[in-house]
């Protein structure tokens, strides 16, 4: 087999292990934290008697190692089982709140990461030039605020005074495409802003990295054009460290985006997880744990992957 | 070398310095008391209060010296702590190889892999938040971050042919790590060195934000603005001063930073 | 009113004749001026219009919410809940009550023995009648021994209960004046078979029934064609009623400015006044009995020092708390838990004031050792908890009180902090009448007894203002009651609040509901879209 897939495939079931091991730290975690599900539902209303009432109803009198292997073998079995607070079925709510995270996420990458790289490069080829400061500036700018910030001044500036945009963004199955589009727009914008600054710095750095290699100089010899030597010479070779940043990106469009869901009311997966964590719904916790865990992994292999690919040395190693 | 300072690192050292000054000596230029009420809630700017008062009537100039001693004191410390530990195990990772590679790159995913915010909610709610707490948790879970990039960069580094020339002579891990993997990795950890710090401005004010930052009546910027934002829709300024701090903050600091990255590339003797 | 006058009027409003006209043909009527004006200065008065989409932007939904009324706790779904349900009795604005599925209620002279005369032709949304079983189950269910329900601490007093054709009975093991009130419970909302079959079924008898329902995001509800109440010209206008999960206040008035939702509840204080000059937009402020508190264990050291307590309730600065934290819409407090706002106040009882030099001097009476007192918060204890801890710190360290803040962690400070640590910020939303809130935190056995209140005294006087029918003897009761509280208790009562909200201008019908927020969620009944 070619060492590469012989890679690929340690790698996922590696992944696996890896994955098991978390579902057993969140579930540690969640067992660290003070109080449980039912006092978090009763909250103020506690009293003892209808406490020890709810935990029996729940099952949450039972020793941990018990409800930690009843819920993996619902997992293997594929049953995520109920929400202990609200008792609807988990796999159902992950599903709808997961395919609303990856919409915004998509719609945010797909925007982001090729500008970012386009940035990126303008800002190598006009390096110390104005192109080069305006872009850096700009993003620095963005990157340093905090996303309640420039999500709030979104909202005031298109929402509230212009009118372009909606202020929160209600998507429901049966909009179509645009429609959802127009809905989503502004948490779009402020999480390519946010994460935009991020991925274009690291490509120019990576780039200008790569720039004082001798094989440039003798490219740069041979006549080229500079935005040809950046695009044919110096990003092949710049790609391990931006893809690594890429990926911390995506990995954060998908598992870090509560504080737009709050501002946008958006049904995601972040604050389905949040509110859990507040309730100690603890296979809610693991469920959504687990998801995340599984985005990080998948994005880590594909990240170490496509750096070998793309680089020579690492992929006939000596 | 200070003779050929480009004029946008000339403005970034002079704005980072003056936060640092008013950060160092804040008990001295601060006009007022950090906790002190002394005005009606959300003055606009007198000359009793210069940039007006915050939402209990406290006023803003102190509560930004009093907040930019905090903010740059936890998020400096924690940025050395988070670039030592991430890229020094980084690089041994890549050099070593093999089952310890392997070990420590999968450790740091099993603590990348779970949401930060869990983390951070089970570690501050089990032991109390101080000063030097939020720096270990900040710089070591932010380190887990520098660890990857760190390890990709000197990965590559690693297969060249004058780190093996290095190995064949026989030097030792720290001469290769020191002396053949740092200084080519420099560039793009110095580049990333300027935004983690301004990641962890943010994170101290998302810490905040959960309640689980900084201790009343001491605050960060975030916090600042996190208390002051119901004010964004109707124009009061307490919410933007904080976050025009953060801005010009992280702006200048990266200016330093690509400064720097600029005199290390020419270092290297490149084409100058 | 000629129905002459009344179309002219509704000229006026619908922009076809000039208000000066109008005042000419008025007086030509033989109205005078000041009546004519008043007309057209109030289209609230205006006929109400049948139809549209009332969308409601809420602060407190997550996605864990149930439909089970048991499970009640936060604002989103007892707003939905008050939509598709209804108890046996409504509160009204006024403080009097008026019949729902119950249609008339007596009491024995005791007050031990409730008969509730179930309203013959009230259907649930599934086509069922509703009978006095369905009550006598809905009773049940929350009483039961297994049952987690929040209004388990209102229903327990009760021993038995009967039906008897028509009429649900309830027999009380201590008389209780007020229990008709306690019926308005919103977790006592009247399902089929008490909810026993599906208690998250949202079957009831409320005018909209429910179309969809995401937990923490909305939920969207239809006017019922066979409502009890009458049809959509009369009562429960809209077509549809939206309740829409906002749960950050920048994001609730982003979206009300935009004209996204028609209302939205808990405006924040500090831009109240800044949002009440928009021109469309209407900030509603409803006093109510709800306060925040800081509450002191007196059975803990050193809380268990009256000259300790004394010299910490003379060291707040009530005034500086309502201007600053809730600028304005509220008012102080007296460190009783009760207000004007309760039947049977006293308005005698005096006003405790800020006083540095008193603070002082009852703190060196208590001998304190100089130790720092901690006052433990959180921005989730109260709207601007952490902001009154400070505020009280500062007053406190004037009189020379080591007063020393900790926040905690929002997460967990419930079950952590509250009714755990000794001295704290929490609040209390209140309850329709004063044996019921004294009841569930004063009561030497109470469960949420906070401040660790425990005389005997006290309790001997809450039980017999229960069962006393005389209103004078019972307030002069109350009055001592809260004078005790006033000058011995733990609880140290900054301010009570205002429920603050904010109306879309073309929203009719407003009367402020002293027991919540929103009307107490009639707005979906009461209010129609112009």
């Amino acid at each position: 087999m070619h060492p590469v897939l012989t890679l690929v495939a340690q790698r996922i079931s590696l992944g696996v292990l890896l994955l098991l091991a978390a579902s057993a730290l969140i579930f540690g975690l969640t067992e660290v934290l003070p109080g449980d599900a039912a006092q978090a539902i009763l909250g103020q209303a506690a009293t003892a008697e209808n406490l020890a009432n709810l935990r029996a109803e729940m099952g949450l009198d039972r020793p941990a190692y018990t409800r930690y292997f009843e819920w993996l073998g619902g997992i293997v079995t594929g049953d995520m089982g109920n929400a202990l607070t609200n008792k609807l079925p988990i796999a159902e709510q992950v599903s709808r709140r997961m395919g609303a995270t990856l919409f915004l996420a998509f719609w945010a990458a797909i925007i982001s990461v090729p500008l970012a790289i386009l940035l990126g490069l303008i800002a190598v080829r006009y390096q110390n030039r104005w192109p080069d400061k305006l872009i850096s500036g700009i993003t620095l700018a963005s990157i340093s605020l905090p996303e309640f910030m420039i999500a709030y001044i979104l909202v005031f500036v298109f929402a509230v005074q212009l009118a372009w945009a909606p202020s929160f963004a209600s998507v429901s199955p049966g909009m179509p495409l645009l429609a959802q589009l127009h809905a989503i727009s502004l948490p779009v914008a402020v999480l390519t802003l946010v994460v935009l600054a991020h991925m274009m710095r690291m490509t120019r750095a990576a780039i200008l990295n790569v720039m004082q290699s001798a094989y440039i100089e003798t490219a740069e010899l041979k006549g080229l054009r500079t935005f040809e030597v950046i695009r044919k010479h110096a990003f092949p070779n710049a790609i391990a460290p931006i893809v690594n940043v890429v990926m911390i990106n995506l990995a954060y469009l998908v598992v870090g985006v509560v504080v737009v869901e709050v501002v946008f009311a958006y049904p995601g997966m972040g604050q389905y997880l949040v509110d859990a964590v507040v309730k100690r719904d603890v296979p809610v916790v693991l469920a959504c744990g687990v998801i995340f865990s599984a985005v990080y992994i998948i994005l880590n292999i594909v990240a170490d992957v496509v750096s070998i690919l793309a680089n020579p040395r690492l992929r006939h190693p000596k | 070398m200070l003779k050929n300072i480009p004029l946008s690192a000339a403005i970034g050292l002079i704005i980072t310095a003056t936060y640092f000054l008013a950060a160092i000596f804040a008990s001295w230029i601060a006009p007022y008391g950090m906790a002190e009420a002394v005005g009606d809630v959300w003055e606009p700017s007198s000359a009793a209060h210069w940039l007006g008062t915050d939402q209990i009537g406290r006023d803003l100039l102190t509560r930004m010296i009093y907040g930019g001693q905090t903010t740059i004191l936890i998020a400096t410390l924690a940025t050395i702590l988070s670039f030592v530990t991430g890229s020094v195990l980084g690089f041994i990772a890549a050099v070593s190889g093999g089952w310890i590679d392997q070990l420590m790159s999968r450790l740091v995913d099993l603590f990348m892999s779970i949401p930060s915010l869990i983390l951070a909610l089970v570690i501050l709610s089990s032991i109390e938040a101080t000063v030097v707490t939020l720096v270990v948790i900040m710089g070591l879970l932010d380190s887990t971050r520098v660890y990857r990039l760190a390890r990709a960069v000197a990965v590559d580094i690693t297969v060249m042919d004058y780190v093996e020339a290095a190995r064949l002579r026989g030097e030792k891990l720290q001469w290769i790590i020191f002396r053949e993997i740092l200084p080519n990795a420099l560039s793009p950890l110095v580049a990333e060195m300027g935004l983690r710090f301004i990641f962890m401005v943010l994170f101290i004010s998302t810490l905040s934000f959960l309640g689980i930052g900084v201790q009343p009546p001491l605050a960060d910027w975030g916090g600042i603005v996190k208390e002051n934002k119901e004010g964004i829709n109707f124009g009061i300024g307490a919410a933007l001063y904080p976050a025009v701090a953060i801005a010009t903050l992280a702006i200048s600091v990266n200016l330093i930073a690509d400064w720097i990255l600029t005199r290390t590339t020419s270092l290297k003797g490149g084409r100058g | 009113m000629s129905k002459e006058l009344e179309l002219l009027s509704s000229k006026v409003t619908a922009g076809t004749m000039t208000r000066r006209e109008f005042m000419s043909r008025a007086a030509a009527l033989g109205v005078t001026a000041a009546v004519a004006s008043s007309m057209l200065a109030r289209p609230a008065q205006a006929t109400p219009i049948a139809g549209g989409t009332f969308k409601m932007g809420i602060q407190g939904g997550e996605s864990t919410n149930s439909q089970d009324p048991a499970s009640w706790a936060s604002d989103v779904p007892i707003a939905g809940g008050f939509c598709w349900g209804e108890p046996l009795i409504e509160l009204v604005h006024d403080g009097s009550l008026k019949g729902l599925v119950a249609e008339s209620w007596e009491g024995s002279d005791d007050a031990t023995v409730w008969r509730f005369k179930i309203r013959p032709g009230v259907m649930f949304s599934n086509g069922q009648e509703v009978t006095s079983e369905d009550v006598m189950q809905t009773m049940a269910r929350h009483s039961n021994e297994d049952s987690k329900s929040g209004a388990l601490g209102i229903v327990q007093g009760i021993e038995s209960m009967r039906t008897d054709g028509d009429v649900f009975e309830v027999t009380l093991g201590v008389g209780n004046a007020d229990l008709p009130y306690l019926m308005a419970d919103y977790h006592l909302i009247i399902q089929p078979n008490g909810g026993f079959d599906d208690p998250t079924a949202a079957i009831g008898t409320g005018a909209y029934v429910l179309e969809s329902d995401e937990p923490g995001v909305r939920m969207v509800f239809q006017r019922r064609s066979d409502y009890w109440g009458g049809d959509q010209t009369e009562v429960a206008h809209y077509d549809t009623v939206e309740v829409i999960v906002l749960n950050d206040a920048t994001a609730r008035v982003a979206a009300l400015q935009s004209g996204q939702v028609d209302s939205i509840n808990r405006v924040e204080p500090k831009i109240a006044k800044l949002l009440a000059r928009a021109p469309t937009i209407e900030v509603l402020s409803t006093k109510g009995r709800g306060h925040y508190v800081f509450i002191a264990h007196v059975d803990t050291a050193p809380f268990d020092s009256l000259e300790l307590r004394l010299a910490l309730k003379y060291a707040l600065n009530r005034q500086e708390m309502v201007d600053k934290i809730l600028q304005g819409y509220g008012s102080v407090g007296n460190d009783i838990p009760i207000n004007a706002a309760y039947p049977l106040y006293d308005e005698t009882i005096p006003q405790r004031e800020f006083d540095l030099e008193k603070a002082r001097e009852h703190y060196a009476k208590s001998g304190h050792d100089g130790s720092p007192i901690v006052l433990r918060t959180a921005d989730g204890a109260f709207p601007g908890a952490v902001d009154a801890a400070a505020l009280f710190q500062q007053s406190a360290q004037a009189a020379g009180i080591p007063l020393e803040i900790k926040r905690e962690p929002n997460d967990g400070y419930w079950s952590e902090v509250w009714n755990v640590q000794p001295f704290c910020a929490s609040y209390w939303g209140g309850r329709p009448v004063q044996d019921q809130m004294y009841t569930t935190a004063y009561l030497s056995t109470a469960d949420w007894n906070d401040t660790r209140w425990k005389r005997p005294a006290f309790d001997d006087m809450l039980l017999e203002a229960r069962a006393e029918i005389d209103e004078v003897k019972r307030k002069e009761i109350y009055s001592n009651m809260g004078r005790m509280l006033n000058e011995e208790g733990g609880v140290i009562v900054p301010m009570f609040n205002d429920f603050v909200d904010a109306l879309s201008t073309n929203i009719n019908g407003w009367e402020a509901n002293p027991n919540g927020p929103q009307m107490y969620w009639q707005t979906v009944k009461y209010t129609w879209k112009a």
